[in-house]
């Protein structure tokens, strides 16, 4: 019962807003340049299908590259950091700078320096960036979290680094650094999105260029459409990552049990 | 023989706040400890029993003085006042782990581990999670894990202290029968004069912080129960003992 619920209300609420969005467009004679009514974004989705999917995929594949090489990175620092104070010292201050220096401002500079012949390694260092700090602080975090006497105990059995790394420190871990991967799976999509408008039109071919060259056109329906698309797949990636979080979790963890 | 000795150990830890300049745990703690000996550790909250316990260990090193295992170091088990689990692991890789460290093959190590899950009083669960098992039962993990390697010092920090009082006495009479079955050496922290007057053949007494010994009590035989009388005379005078101690500080 709860679960169809789970689907039934969000179903509901949207078709309601979807049908009072037509309702009000058409009533007040809205011109499709300013608000294009719910059906006319569907025509203009059919109409340009094609061209929307190659650009959705564009922006997935930057959004999956970049996703892999900030959790890639993300937690090898986070490693670094745990077996190294110094290393932790000498380069947490500029991954928090990096966090912090709005990418808008620095993606040019990214461009210029990878090259508008390798737009989209550029695309993806720039969404790699956006996305990679959640994972590094979330693994960092979870990494420094092992029970101390837990790791007293492997101490005592004669356990090698990777040996308290491999079976206490990383599964320690794993809550943080997946919850961390949860926030940087959307921040990936934005990160391409962003870049996208950085390279503007003739380079990329993302959705975020569609959205721009719509925009310059004044073809709103198509505009909401790839914006539609963009929405979609912020939520499916979060989806699949809570996914993957339950089925990590679900044995042993409080977060993913089902409590009566 | 000695297993272990400490002789004339000091530790202090450095202060954790900038209100606290350091705290001296133990000052001039000695005693030793002979292969076979089941031996309870007893003193006020405070007073260094835990840290004493760790040095036998070797996992800390002590600041004055020194502790020695005359024939070597020997294999040890620990078994902490939580139970210490891996909770992303069933009970039977949790009782496994010393094996696994130490390279043991797969499926002998398990064969071990559901050995010691089944003397520890936990046959049948070796497949469940520690959230699954109640505290008393984690415990019983916690001790297969410590024994599974089969070590010749077993040293237990408070280990029974959250657990209710029928638990408790189970695990007690559990640890007392492991000891004659395992033939261990072991060193049992608590601040219990019951438990360790039932359990031990030797009691420790120690005075509050900075710790050392104020008394070494041999137990008399004859101690076949709880209630039986000769356990009860040793509570009194282990309870008897831990007053002065704390009344000469």
């Amino acid at each position: 019962m709860k679960r169809i619920a789970d689907i039934a209300l969000p179903l509901a609420v949207a078709a309601l807003a979807l049908g009072g969005w037509e309702g009000a467009v058409h009533h007040y004679a809205v011109p499709e340049y300013v608000l294009p009514a719910p059906s006319g974004i569907a025509r203009a989705f059919c109409a340009n299908f094609a061209s929307l999917m190659g650009s959705l995929l564009a922006t997935l594949s930057v959004t999956l590259q970049a996703f892999a090489a900030a959790s890639l990175l993300g937690v090898a620092l986070a490693v670094g950091f745990t077996q190294s104070r110094l290393l932790e010292r000498t380069l947490y201050p500029y991954a928090v700078m990096l966090q912090v220096t709005p990418v808008v401002a620095i993606a040019p500079l990214i461009l210029i320096w990878v090259g508008f012949d390798r737009v989209n390694l550029a695309l993806v260092i720039i969404a790699t960036i956006v996305a990679f700090f959640p994972v590094l602080a979330g693994a960092t975090l979870g990494l420094k979290s092992a029970d101390f006497n837990l790791l007293d105990l492997m101490r005592l059995h004669g356990a090698s680094r990777a040996q308290i790394l491999w079976r206490v420190r990383l599964p320690t871990a794993l809550p943080y650094l997946l919850s961390g991967m949860k926030t940087a799976g959307g921040l990936a999509l934005i990160g391409a999105v962003v870049a996208e408008f950085v390279a503007g039109s003739g380079t990329a071919t993302g959705l975020a260029w569609r959205i721009v060259e719509s925009g310059n056109r004044l073809e709103i329906a198509t505009l909401f459409a790839a914006l539609a698309l963009l929405a979609a797949a912020g939520v499916v990636i979060f989806a699949a990552l809570t996914l993957l979080e339950w089925l990590l979790l679900r044995r042993w963890h409080e977060s993913a049990l089902n409590r009566p | 023989m000695t297993l272990l000795a400490l002789s004339e150990v000091g530790k202090r830890f450095a202060g954790g706040t900038r209100f606290a300049d350091g705290t001296e745990a133990l000052r001039g703690l000695s005693f030793s400890i002979a292969p076979g000996e089941f031996v309870a550790l007893v003193g006020p909250s405070g007073c260094g029993k835990s840290t004493a316990l760790r040095l036998a260990a070797g996992l800390l090193t002590p600041d004055a003085g020194m502790v020695a295992w005359p024939d070597g170091r020997p294999e040890t088990g620990f078994v902490f006042q939580e139970p210490t689990l891996m909770p992303w692991a069933d009970a039977l890789t949790n009782a496994r782990l010393p094996l696994d460290l130490g390279r043991v093959p797969r499926r002998q190590a398990d064969a071990r581990a559901a050995a010691a899950l089944a003397r520890a009083g936990l046959d049948g669960f070796a497949r469940a999670y520690p959230r699954e098992l109640s505290g008393g039962m984690k415990m019983r993990v916690s001790l297969a894990r410590a024994l599974v390697a089969q070590p010749r010092l077993l040293l237990l920090d408070e280990p029974f202290a959250a657990l209710d009082e029928i638990t408790r006495h189970a695990l007690g009479d559990d640890l007392k029968r492991l000891w004659r079955e395992y033939g261990l050496t072991v060193l049992f922290v608590t601040h219990s004069a019951a438990e360790s007057a039932w359990l031990a053949g030797r009691v420790l007494v120690m005075t509050p912080r900075p710790g050392r010994i104020a008394a070494d009590i041999a137990l008399p035989p004859g101690r076949d129960s709880r209630l039986a009388p000769a356990t009860i005379e040793a509570q009194r005078a282990i309870s008897a003992a831990l007053s002065q101690a704390m009344a000469a500080a």
